[in-house]
């Protein structure tokens, strides 16, 4: 055995050691390149058109997670010509500051949402959404009918609304106490389409030269 | 003093089990899914049974349930082995099996229902959040407490693999995972945005790293050399390769966020560890294929063998792919595209689910108390349809993805777009159609493989099997901690 083996022979022999030298190892990338990250964070502030979700688009929003769009969409324009061309311009991160958890996605079986909104009127989302093969015949996508079907529980939004602003959200006492009235006789497909309809049209990188 | 100590393969037996079956259930999820987007109408407009809400129960079973399992039963076989020791804590290892099974029923039941945190690869809510920590400690209490009483001073380096699997996984579950309960079903992130995305995929690429990597190459560290009979072709080159795979690992993540909103240093500096991944993939792979110089003949004959040497094969090609696609201008290509999908499966038909199957049939008829497997034409058969499958379902999604990515930027003479989206769809359905037919003869070797076992554990059904004694080698001087001594 070479010299200074025994170095590595107390840490072979040991499991305690081994162990511990183990999660040291481990640690560092993450502590290198989420820290920054976490602390840069409180100096990214929204840019002016990105507001917290209002209660029917955060409903909107929720449904969409809880539907699970993100396994074909993405929501994040990367900066490359061939994407910009085809869904405007690039994203940043201020668009998504109130996204718990992000939605920027890793498959397009179906294209990018980042910018959808305004892009199509709400009643072909309507239509899309309860059969997409009705406004695209070569599409896959499911259909989801029952969004239609069920009403919005305004309780429950309210208790979200809270949980975001214990998380620092920004909701005001009026806007919690606004939500049951601007969630009145509201489905499920109303909210995702208000949700879609929002996305991307308040924000965009900022132009020129500094 | 008469020996009475023998090996726990109880718990081993469970897993085994356990994971034949989650094997079938998470594999049959795929095949379905698969369906479905060449099928939409398999969708059925029903909301547990769509695509979108489906799609987490495949990964979830297949990497937690049917990777889990072998891995957790596996990594108890080989630290009793490897020690010359029974496994400590028998009660928690039993809670640790029940409690793994509960999960995985929990999460498979409620990601349809739309309890979900959408986080991929970390899909189920808090409550089974929660659950999986306890379950997670308690498996590496059991086992670290397991190493503590080895009776063999060295740690084989299969348990340096499991340990950090263990270790790592539970720091990846836990920081991933912060949330604000907002009811039993519903929680939000402490995390938004960018922050969000970098800490999802520093742990959804490190759940690769050490789920799908590490723990399976403790597997193969110990069922390779088994199997080829003779020994580790390096064992310093093990060590080496560990210590480089678990600190260069944890730096890659942000490969998965090139040319995003995620600021370009984290970017650059995820696309550098990812290439310097290669050094530790290939020395890893070429260790494992080497331990086989001189054994050669011996593959030809064993099935078992042959999963583990072509396992290995797509370690390396799939390692080698990784990072070739985590270069920016390769990502600008691949990212997004079926490319990924192609990538993944290799990695988890090819490399995982190979060593796993490969180790399986290693493992069971020793855990079971026979000489051999039941049927070794149904291994074989099992072999081929699954290198058949892996093979079409690798081939047609790397085309389709090629083909998307070409056509995403494709521009004419005038500099403007092609190809509206829908025509990307519509080039790949073809390619959709050969993926699910490579499924389906992988989900039917999984079958061929759960039955074969069944026989082979006809004795464990009976309760007919002995238990292994332990061989207590005599105790070396001054051994930190001391060798618990064989039991009266």
């Amino acid at each position: 055995m070479a010299r200074g083996y025994k170095y590595f022979e107390a840490i072979e022999k040991h499991a305690g050691k081994l162990g511990i030298f183990t999660a040291i190892m481990v640690s560092l990338g993450g502590l290198a390149e989420i820290t920054p990250l976490f602390v840069e964070a409180h100096s990214i502030t929204a840019s002016d058109g990105t507001k917290p979700y209002d209660a029917l688009r955060l409903a909107g929003k929720d449904i969409y997670v809880r539907e699970g769009c993100y396994t074909c969409h993405t929501q994040m324009i990367r900066s490359l010509r061939a994407e910009t061309q085809r869904y405007g311009a690039y994203s940043i991160a201020s668009e998504s500051v109130y996204d718990r958890p992000h939605q920027w996605g890793s498959k397009r079986t179906g294209p990018d949402l980042a910018r959808v909104g305004g892009k199509y009127s709400d009643e072909w989302q309507r239509l899309h959404l309860t059969d997409p093969r009705a406004v695209v015949a070569a599409s896959n996508m499911p259909a989801y009918p029952w969004l239609a079907e069920t009403k919005v529980d305004s309780d429950d939004i309210v208790a979200r609304m809270r949980t975001l602003r214990r998380l620092g959200d920004p909701y005001t006492d009026a806007d919690i106490a606004g939500a049951p009235a601007a969630l009145e006789g509201k489905t499920e497909m109303d909210a995702l389409v208000a949700y879609l309809q929002g996305l991307g049209v308040h924000a965009a990188p900022a132009e020129g030269t500094p | 003093m008469p020996n009475t100590e023998t090996y726990n393969d109880r718990i081993v037996r469970l897993f085994l089990l356990a994971a034949a079956v989650w094997g079938v259930i998470g594999m049959s999820v795929g095949v379905f899914v698969a369906a479905q987007l060449a099928w939409p109408a398999l969708n059925f407009d029903t909301p547990w049974l769509t695509f979108s809400r489906l799609r987490p129960d495949h990964t979830f079973g297949v990497i937690f349930a049917f990777g889990g399992s072998a891995l957790m039963g596996t990594c108890y076989y080989v630290v009793q082995r490897t020690g010359h020791t029974r496994l400590a804590l028998p009660g928690l290892a039993t809670f640790t099996f029940w409690g793994w099974q509960l999960i995985c029923v929990l999460a498979m039941a409620t990601m349809p229902l739309g309890i979900t945190q959408s986080k991929e690869y970390a899909e189920p809510e808090w409550l089974i959040d929660l659950l999986i920590a306890a379950v997670w400690v308690s498996f590496g209490t059991v086992f670290f407490a397991t190493l503590a009483r080895r009776r063999i001073k060295h740690i084989y380096v299969a348990n340096w693999y499991y340990g950090a699997f263990i270790i790592a996984v539970a720091l990846l579950h836990i920081v991933n995972n912060i949330v604000l309960p907002v009811s039993l079903t519903k929680s939000y992130p402490v995390y938004s945005g960018t922050v969000d995305a970098m800490v999802q995929w520093w742990y959804g690429h490190n759940a690769v790293a050490f789920f799908l990597t590490a723990g399976f190459l403790g597997m193969m560290y110990y069922f390779v050399p088994r199997q080829a009979q003779q020994p580790l072709w390096s064992y310093r080159f093990s060590i080496v390769n560990f210590w480089a795979l678990i600190s260069v690992y944890m730096w890659a993540g942000s490969h998965h966020l090139l040319y995003t909103a995620l600021p370009d240093w984290v970017q650059s500096v995820g696309m550098a560890f990812s290439i310097l991944l290669l050094m530790p993939s290939w020395g890893s792979a070429a260790n494992g294929l080497l331990t086989f110089n001189g054994a050669w003949k011996r593959v030809a004959t064993d099935p078992a063998a042959k999963f583990m040497v072509l396992a290995l094969v797509f370690y390396a090609a799939s390692t080698t792919e990784g990072s070739t696609m985590a270069v920016k201008t390769v990502n600008s290509l691949s990212h997004y595209t079926d490319w990924t999908v192609a990538h993944v499966h290799s990695g988890a038909i090819g490399w995982v689910a190979m060593i796993t199957i490969g180790s399986l049939y290693a493992m069971a008829p020793r855990a079971l108390g026979r000489p051999a497997m039941h049927s070794k034409r149904s291994m074989e058969l099992h072999f081929w349809m699954h290198t058949a499958g892996l093979i079409l379902y690798v081939a047609s999604m790397w085309t389709a993805g090629v083909t998307e990515g070409l056509m995403w930027r494709a521009t004419d003479l005038n500099g403007a777009l092609i190809y509206p989206f829908i025509d990307s769809l519509i080039a790949i359905r073809p390619f959709y159609l050969i993926r699910f037919l490579g499924g389906v003869l992988i989900v039917g070797g999984m079958v061929v493989m759960a039955w074969n076992l069944w026989h082979t554990a006809a004795d464990a059904r009976a309760r007919l099997i002995k238990p292994i004694p332990v061989p207590i080698p005599e105790p070396e001087p001054h051994q930190v901690p001391a060798p618990v001594p064989a039991r009266a």
